[in-house]
């Protein structure tokens, strides 16, 4: 691996420098009265860095693995897998923050934070320093505490994540440094600020953190462990000697899905459920995590990208139901199929979502999960495959519930879904068509987290 | 060269109808039975063909499709194939579902909705029967689970909710250790092939696939999956109500169709797959089995409500199955496999004939009725063909294929063979006591005006009576498609040290 200085790096560091100087133009640009007040121009800007940065990642996608700044990041296509992972999750973040009406008033700053996430979050993923996991984290961290305060006008209070435990992994142990980590990926016992936080933010940027920060976190939770906490011989990992990293993963793993499930069959709150859903998600993902192989590596980036469909479909759902019914209960959606016109079809939607996250074929979700178990049971993991299995299980119990809601009870009153929520709708159909025909064709996905696993090394 | 692909349009030639009934306006909301009907019946017709080219002196798969790569880097292929333990349930399917929209004729509540899932469903039994790449195969057998579960949920009774989401936990516990031995199987077969076909030879199973501990937790993992399809005790109790709850036509779907799923699993997979754990365990299936037996026949003698009482006969007649396969002699592993079939038609015409009178009374209480035999006295006739079959009356169907589960299971397991044969008596009991409940005393005053069975009622029962009386007198072409095949299952059972035995000669 090349270890290259600062000057060199910059090549390497194109894409963020790019989205640096949007972020520096958004405000620039929002100056002048007569363009501020033109409501779509910063966002379009913003989406329009967004796609040149997936552009100047594709085109560095074949570079030589490279240790930038003088090893402070490693480029590499795990770094490009998560580069164009968060530039995605925020495309629709902004699409999403575009038709909520929540933020109808958000400005140019806001989106602005949106390119200041994600700029931290794959470098969060390709940190190669505990100096530089740090810096990472706290652009993430910080942002992220921006963004969930970020609703002008409104008394609603916010629970921030009020993480000391972050600074920690500078000075002590493993332990520490996975409590730092698990909050970013709301592992059980680091979760509490999640649904929380969530519940309180705007559903747009609960969206983006429920997916953005969370796969982020994961890329650094997988490259410390890959890289600092095992040497790998071949397609195996062997852990130092002196930590039994697998069994603590294992640990974490159960905690994280069990307490996420059963806490999640109570929420009454769309955004706390799905708060809870995403923390049980992150459980499945550690529990891969713990296999310690090649394959788990894989598995979870696959199913990162499986997530991002069908979570963000489910907060689509989440934001459509809100601007057209003003609820976030779940209760709200009674008989929001029988509602006609478009809501049968969102409400079917809806149903792929959550079955697909629930782990059913032919959905996506099904297939993430397919090669989670598979990594686990490489690793002859059996009880902790069994534990995820049963996990499964319980929690089908809650999204059925949703499902239930939609489509077995009567709706309270007589109104449908608005005309103007034509474009949201369509998004949704798509990520929702996305989970069938990625359900029962994944090959360029299963690929596409191969390649990026792979080539870490 | 490819031939025509008859198994791939009667998986999925039901489709056709879910692509024409959401463009039918509402106003010609009945255009849509029509529309639903006629797409199941490329499938029956298909199946007929099936019938008359299957080629009964072989154990081998026939008409294959595939294997063709799907997925290709994973090794998961789209791999479609018949052989006498399938093909007289994908004929007993095709009969049933197209009896099954003839019989849903009165449904008025989200009438799109119900034919729609209804012919998802249909694509999901024939897939799940057809299917020789596991993963294929596991695909189909949770797909089945989404409409099953609206339609129990949405146009069920007033148990629907709690009824629809216990089948749907009940079944997706089972599914998920499924999942755990498919896994297995990617992970260490030669080759990570799902071809079940290939898999059968022992030397593709490789690394802790071959160790013994590894396969008998698989052994039990497939089996609890499909135990809980069955149902064997102890995982039967979704099954009371979820029969309970469903509308009529499904029920006859779940008793007629589903329940098959399970011991058709056992046979494929255990049997096949894991023929020495077969061997060690298959007492404990016999054991299993005879309970069921006993403990269904029991239930259903203690039911007040007459849809609960039908289930539990379910859960009996399901036993004999067991037993039959446990067997381990030709002619028991015959007799479970035909009284699959014998059941699937037997207690598709019960539920039915529960339908019925409840269209007509409201209610299912067995005590609440009486003497109807007065007021419909055709409807007693077609009950009374209907119980007899059940109960085994020599004639009928199900005499034979209960005759060669006793004679079969009798030469490995006298013992409990002697304990389940009690049964006979006890199923008579319970059919007959039913039977003189409803329809014989005095006639109760509210049901004198009731009409008898009307036309397309008697349009449901009549293919399946004509079936129980023909395969009761003449079984033998329903015996021949199978035995083969059965035989092939058998013998494989052999070098792991069972002790296989014909008592026929069969």
């Amino acid at each position: 691996m090349h270890v290259l200085d600062n000057t060199a790096s910059l090549w390497y560091f194109l894409p963020e420098l790019l989205l640096s100087a949007v972020f520096v133009l958004l405000f620039v640009i929002d100056l002048p009265k007569s363009w501020s007040e033109k409501r779509l121009l910063t966002p379009i800007v913003a989406a329009i860095g967004l796609v040149a940065y997936m552009g100047l990642t594709a085109y560095s996608w074949d570079f030589p693995k490279a240790a930038a700044f003088h090893g402070m990041i490693i480029v590499d296509p795990f770094t490009n897998f998560f580069r164009i992972f968060s530039a995605l999750t925020a495309l629709v973040t902004i699409f999403y923050s575009l038709k909520a009406k929540e933020l109808a008033m958000a400005g140019a700053e806001y989106w602005a934070i949106l390119l200041g996430i994600v700029i931290g979050m794959p470098m969060l993923a390709a940190s190669n320093n505990l100096l530089m996991i740090y810096l990472a984290m706290e652009i993430v961290s910080i942002l992220s505490y921006i963004m969930v305060g970020y609703l002008p006008n409104s008394r609603r209070s916010v629970f921030l994540e009020s993480n000391p435990a972050e600074r920690l992994p500078l000075f002590v142990g493993l332990l520490m440094a996975f409590a730092g980590f698990g909050y970013k990926i709301s592992a059980v016992p680091f979760h509490m600020w999640a649904p929380d936080v969530y519940e309180g933010a705007p559903t747009p940027v609960t969206a983006f953190l429920s997916v953005g920060p969370k796969a982020a976190g994961f890329g650094i939770v997988l490259r410390f462990i890959y890289t600092a906490l095992t040497q790998h011989h071949g397609e195996e990992f062997v852990p130092l000697k002196y930590v039994d990293i697998s069994s603590l993963l294992s640990l974490f793993a159960i905690a994280t899905m069990v307490l996420g499930n059963l806490l999640a069959i109570q929420q009454k709150n769309i955004k706390r459920f799905l708060a809870y859903s995403s923390i049980a998600h992150a459980g499945y993902m550690l529990m891969a995590a713990a296999a310690l192989n090649v394959m788990a590596l894989q598995a979870i980036l696959f199913y990162l990208l499986t997530y991002f469909i069908m979570n963000l479909g489910a907060f689509g759902v989440a934001i459509l139901i809100q601007n057209d019914l003003g609820t976030e209960e779940i209760d709200g959606y009674k008989g929001l199929a029988k509602r006609g016109g478009r809501a049968l079809w969102i409400s079917i939607a809806m149903l792929m979502f959550l079955f697909s996250l629930t782990g059913l074929p032919p959905f996506i979700g099904f297939v993430g999960k397919f090669y989670l178990f598979a990594a686990v049971l490489d690793a002859k993991l059996y009880a902790l495959a069994l534990i995820g299995v049963l996990n499964s299980v319980v929690s089908l119990y809650y999204y059925a519930r949703v499902v239930k809601v939609m489509f077995f009870d009567d709706p309270a009153d007589e109104r449908s879904l608005a005309k103007d929520s034509r474009g949201l709708s369509t998004l949704l159909f798509g990520l929702a068509a996305a989970t069938v025909v990625f359900g029962l064709f994944w090959k360029s996905l299963a690929l596409l987290s191969q390649s990026s696993a792979n080539m870490m090394f | 060269m490819p031939h025509f692909p008859i198994l791939t349009l009667i998986t999925f030639s039901p489709l056709i109808g879910i692509l024409i009934i959401p463009f039918i306006p509402k106003a010609k909301e009945s255009l849509v039975k029509w529309v639903a009907l006629i797409s199941t019946l490329p499938a029956l017709g298909l199946a007929v063909k099936l019938f008359l080219d299957f080629d009964r002196t072989t154990k081998a798969i026939q008409m294959a499709e595939g294997p063709i790569d799907w997925i290709k880097p994973f090794h998961i292929q789209y791999y479609m194939g018949i052989d006498g333990l399938s093909v007289t349930m994908v004929i007993l399917t095709a009969l049933i579902s197209t009896i099954c929209i003839i019989a849903s004729w009165g449904i008025e509540k989200q009438v799109k909705g119900y034919f729609t899932l209804f012919l998802l469903l249909e694509t999901g039994m024939m897939g799940t029967f057809l299917a020789l790449d596991f993963f294929l195969f596991f695909i189909f057998w949770e797909i089945m689970l989404l409409p099953m579960y609206f339609l129990i949920g949405i146009w069920g009774g007033p148990r629907r909710e709690y009824a629809a989401i216990k089948f749907f936990l009940y079944t997706l516990a089972g599914s998920v250790l499924m999942l755990l031995v498919l896994i297995a199987f990617y992970l260490y077969s030669d080759g990570h092939t799902f071809n079940l076909i290939a898999l059968q030879d022992p030397k593709l199973h490789l690394g802790p696939l071959s160790s013994h501990g590894i396969r008998l937790a698989c052994w039990i993992g497939l089996f609890i999956a499909f135990a809980i399809k069955v149902p064997v005790f102890p995982f039967h109790t979704w099954l009371p109500d979820a029969h309970v709850e469903a509308p009529t036509a499904i029920s006859v779907i779940l008793a007629g169709i589903l329940l098959k799923l399970g011991t058709y699993g056992i046979l494929r997979f255990n049997y096949q797959l894991f023929p020495d754990i077969t061997v060690e365990l298959v007492k404990w299936v016999a054991v299993l089995g005879v309970i069921n037996i006993i403990y269904g026949a029991l239930c259903a003698m203690a039911q007040k409500d007459f849809k609960k009482l039908i289930a539990y006969s379910s859960v009996s007649h399901m036993g004999f199955v067991l037993l039959g396969i446990a067997s381990l002699t030709a002619e028991g592993i015959t007799g479970g496999v035909m009284q699959m079939f014998n059941h699937g038609t037997i207690t598709a015409q019960l539920f039915l004939i529960v339908g019925i009178i409840y269209d007509r009374a409201h209610h299912r209480d067995i005590n609440g009725f009486g003497g109807l035999a007065t007021a419909m006295p055709k409807y007693a006739v077609w009950t009374t063909i209907a119980f007899f079959a059940a109960l085994g009356l020599p004639g009928l169907s199900g005499f034979i294929s209960e005759a060669l589960i006793f004679l079969g299971s009798f030469k490995n397991w006298p013992g409990l063979t002697a304990v389940a044969v009690t049964s006979v008596v006890l199923t008579a009991a319970y059919m007959l006591w039913t039977l003189q409940r409803v329809f014989l005393g005095p006639l109760n005053e509210k049901y004198k005006d009731y009409p008898d069975i009307n036309g397309r009622e008697v349009l449901c029962l009549l293919p399946l009576a004509i079936i129980v009386l023909a395969m009761g007198v003449y079984p033998k072409p329903l015996i021949n498609m199978m035995s083969v095949s059965l035989k092939g299952i058998n013998e494989v059972l052999v070098p792991y040290g069972a002790k296989v035995a014909s008592v026929l000669g069969m």
